[in-house]
């Protein structure tokens, strides 16, 4: 089994599914349903990693940060539990389930952890609550050697493991699950490092990216959101792409749309072509975040608590389709991963480059959502 | 005497078959190298004065001149070689200071040569700017570091002032005296028409430029010459010179000989005095001075225009860079030791500063470091020859770079590197009134405007192939560049890998 510094010691680029099922209304949706929806895109993974998060998940946890952690040895789980001990009280701590599998093999320690933070240690530090979670997560993830969180938010969950994304399903028995909110991703990495860290999707709190594409503007994005506190370790896009949504909106408190605008700025023609007062805040967005513009196709999906956001690069250079049926709203590469679950939906669409499209729960059954709009 | 002769190094081959002894050599040369022998009516040459500036080649209507190397030589010596006694013989005839112009010419390693750039295969398309948008418009200031919303939550226009270019290539500080008013005239109608800015180097600005003053940065420097309110409200950005890449820790010496009514009015100083900058700012001799400097600027130009601090890549170069970017500076400008002159000592033009490359990728990454490369804005300069010097200078961190010897190459100089004698037969660094006439300020213009539209064009075919459709993309993006040759110091401090990894 390779670790966390294999995978992060160089850039591999990849190609990639994505699929995402939401209920605006809340409704419970089975995990089983968004391993059908990519099983029909089997051919743009590759095996090399599958992942899925699902929102809504823990109601009986759900003002309890999950952890879900990736050991690869027993002293790296020593070491971050006994990080978090000091840093946390134990709501519940267990072995993530998983079902055996001829497919999926090298398996690491995954435990998985709720959490409620030690409010007198986050006085101290002058930190709220969602800094000083991030801080440990990332503290985890670039200190303790052998150790990965790979989910940290509340009442949400990531799965991810080296494997076709429908095998990584049955692995963790997502059927078991239910939520209102589900994103998936299969990986077609040009490149075997075989680590389960690796897999999408990527999440730092509540926020979960699962990506398609390459971005041509890594490096640039990779070393100004470094500056920012974030350590790129597994220095793979998205990773890259979670840190700075999570910069944008919670750091610099910007809306989701205002998000899309930066990493998927328009044009200047364009900017230049809109009307007051939407072209100075859009120029305003370009200017005060330039180095944050990411060029080179993708297509994400980004979730959170309550919604999700997709978004394509501005010149759309990796195909996304939405699909919508009633109070469910379905978005994937292909239009075979939302056909195969809703064979008849009542609109289907391909947004346009740069354009984000962004769901979220029903007023009725809005809980937290701590993105603004 | 005998002991100052001194072959010259480079010989005038006159082809007689073509030769129709028009004269026009002879009337060509300021230096006068050129004269007729009039007993046999042919043309004779005085090699001891030639500069190599190829003017006479360039304009002999036969085709009857060339200029060629000598093979005159010292015995061969891997030590002292026939430059080294040579410069020994005329300091010890003169008892001076070597001087020399331009930039410095010998052999260190030129990393952008040692450099190269990435496309995209396969996984990532690259991208054809004839059939989409390839964005090359550059802001350059301070961005805000926080966000403000108004009642209705739109997002408050907190920008600091910010320069505005078409694309990422500004025409570096020349003074109108150590060139010419028609040189100036030319640069400040190309960088209007272009879209970019000129700068007026430590001289003021000629009052018939003020209408220029959009695309002008105006130059503070240790002499002060020009500066008054208007002058600095004129411009669309203020420099401050702390130093220059050609001659780092000293000033500058502009000779009363060239301070002709012009001058003198522009620079504010008596004809035919000379003009003295001295080493330091006199007022500047710490960092916080620095930042009241910045603030006096600011202050009289109404916190409308952004500041830039120019500095010569010395060896603490980023810890500097670090200073200024927290003393109110909205850009710092960086000069690497190739960087031109109008005059240098020799030994201090070739021998004190370090290359732009390094210099750069020190300062990008020490503000990244530091959290503060929001703040200000990079420019770089000494010596930017190409588009993809350009590219790599913008990968390795920079947001734009300034040209000089590009730009007068441009104009006409065939790098003779004797613009301290004031006769430039290219009519660029002098204030004869005969040779300033010879550079036609529209025709200059065009020359200018023409360089950088190749040079745009190519930025934005090396941006399409790597798959990158805005200039920010690549700015710091150091993944798109790979070392050749280099060892694993130098890579390390470039921040790239090598080529292969």
């Amino acid at each position: 089994m390779r670790g966390i510094h294999d995978e992060g010691s160089e850039r591999i680029p990849s190609g990639c599914a994505i699929s995402s099922i939401f209920s605006k209304s809340g409704k419970p949706i089975n995990g089983e349903r968004i391993i059908h929806s990519m099983a029909p895109m089997h051919d743009r993974s590759n095996g090399l990693g599958g992942g899925f998060a699902g929102y809504g998940i823990y109601p009986q946890h759900k003002d309890d940060y999950a952890f879900h952690v990736f050991y690869d040895h027993s002293k790296a789980q020593n070491a971050c539990e006994s990080f978090l001990k000091e840093r946390f009280c134990f709501a519940a701590s267990e072995q993530i389930p998983t079902r055996k599998l001829s497919a999926i093999t090298q398996e690491p320690i995954s435990m998985r952890y709720f959490l409620r933070p030690l409010y007198r240690r986050m006085e101290d530090l002058q930190l709220d609550e969602s800094e000083y979670v991030a801080r440990c997560v990332l503290h985890i993830n670039a200190q303790i050697d052998g150790a990965y969180v790979f989910s940290s938010g509340k009442n949400m969950g990531v799965f991810k493991a080296v494997g076709f994304p429908e095998d990584v399903g049955r692995y963790y028995r997502l059927e078991e699950y239910e939520g209102y909110c589900w994103t998936a991703h299969g990986r077609y990495p040009t490149n075997t490092p075989g680590w389960w860290g690796g897999a999408h999707p990527f999440a730092l709190l509540d926020t979960t990216v699962v990506h398609n594409g390459e971005i041509s503007s890594y490096d640039a994005n990779r070393r100004t959101i470094e500056m920012f506190g974030y350590a790129c370790t597994l220095k793979t896009d998205t990773e890259a792409i979670t840190y700075i949504i999570d910069y944008l909106t919670r750091k610099c408190g910007l809306t989701l749309s205002e998000t899309a605008g930066v990493i998927a700025a328009p044009f200047w023609s364009t900017i230049t072509a809109m009307p007051e007062p939407a072209r100075s805040q859009a120029a305003y967005l370009r200017h005060a975040f330039s180095s944050l513009l990411i060029t080179g196709p993708f297509s994400i999906i980004v979730g959170f608590t309550g919604g999700l956001m997709a978004l394509n690069d501005r010149l759309k250079l990796r195909s996304m389709v939405v699909g919508e049926k009633g109070d469910m709203v379905y978005i994937a590469s292909e239009e075979c991963a939302i056909r195969v679950i809703e064979p008849e939906p009542d609109r289907i669409w391909s947004p346009a480059g740069g354009q984000p499209v962004i769901i979220t729960l029903d007023k009725s059954c809005q809980g937290g959502d701590h993105h603004g709009l | 005497m005998a002991f100052d002769f001194l072959y010259p190094q480079y010989e005038i081959i006159r082809n007689p078959s073509r030769c129709t002894a028009c004269r026009l050599c002879e009337k060509q040369c300021a230096n006068g190298v050129h004269h007729m022998d009039t007993h046999s009516g042919t043309m004779l040459a005085d090699e001891s004065k030639c500069v190599a500036c190829h003017r006479c080649v360039a304009l002999c209507p036969a085709r009857a001149l060339k200029i060629v190397k000598t093979d005159h030589t010292f015995k061969e010596n891997a030590n002292w070689t026939g430059k080294t006694i040579t410069e020994i013989y005329r300091q010890a005839g003169s008892g001076g200071m070597l001087l020399s112009s331009m930039g410095n010419p010998e052999p260190y390693p030129i990393y952008w040569d040692k450099l190269l750039i990435n496309a995209s295969q396969v996984t990532n398309p690259s991208i054809d700017p004839l059939r989409e948008p390839m964005e090359t418009f550059t802001l350059l200031g301070a961005k805000p570091e926080t966000m403000m919303r108004d009642s209705l939550g739109n997002l408050v226009d907190n920008m600091p002032p910010q320069l505005r270019l078409k694309l990422p290539v500004m025409f570096s500080a020349m003074s109108y005296g150590s060139i010419s008013y028609n040189a100036h005239a030319a640069l400040a109608a190309a960088a209007t028409e272009l879209g970019t800015f000129y700068n007026t180097g430590e001289g003021g600005l000629h009052p018939d430029f003020y209408p220029y003053g959009s695309h002008t940065i105006v130059q503070v420097a240790s002499g002060r010459f020009g500066v008054h309110p208007d002058y600095l409200n004129a411009g669309a950005a203020i420099e401050i010179k702390m130093g220059q890449g050609a001659k780092p820790g000293i000033g500058g010496h502009l000779p009363g000989v060239k301070v002709g009514p012009e001058i003198s009015r522009t620079r504010m100083i008596p004809e035919g005095t000379d003009a003295i900058s001295p080493a330091p700012h006199h007022d500047i001799y710490s960092i916080e001075d620095l930042r009241q400097l910045v603030y006096s600027v600011k202050e009289a130009t109404h916190y409308q225009k952004p500041v830039i601090v120019k500095i010569a890549a010395v060896h603490n170069v980023a810890a500097i860079a670090s200073g200024i970017a927290r003393s109110g500076a909205d850009i710092i400008a960086i000069d690497g030791f190739r960087g031109g002159t109008g005059a240098a000592p020799t030994r201090i033009r070739d021998h004190v500063g370090i290359p732009i490359e390094l210099a750069l990728a020190s300062v990008d990454q020490r503000l990244r470091e530091e959290g503060i490369r929001n703040r200000v804005s990079l420019v770089v300069s000494g010596s930017i020859r190409s588009s993809s010097d350009l590219v790599k200078a913008i990968a390795l961190g920079a947001d734009a770079v300034y040209i000089g010897t590009a730009a007068l190459l441009a104009l006409g100089c065939h790098l003779c590197r004797s613009c301290q004698k004031g006769l430039c037969n290219w009519g660029i660094a002098t204030q004869r009134p005969d040779l300033v006439k010879r550079l036609n300020p529209e025709t200059g213009a065009k020359r200018l405007i023409n360089l950088l539209t190749s040079w745009d064009h190519e930025l934005k075919e090396m941006m399409g192939g790597m798959g990158i459709n805005s200039i920010e993309a690549l700015r710091g993006n150091r993944a798109m560049l790979r070392g050749i040759g280099l060892t694993q110091k130098e890579l390390d401090i470039l921040g790239v890998k090598h080529a292969g990894e």
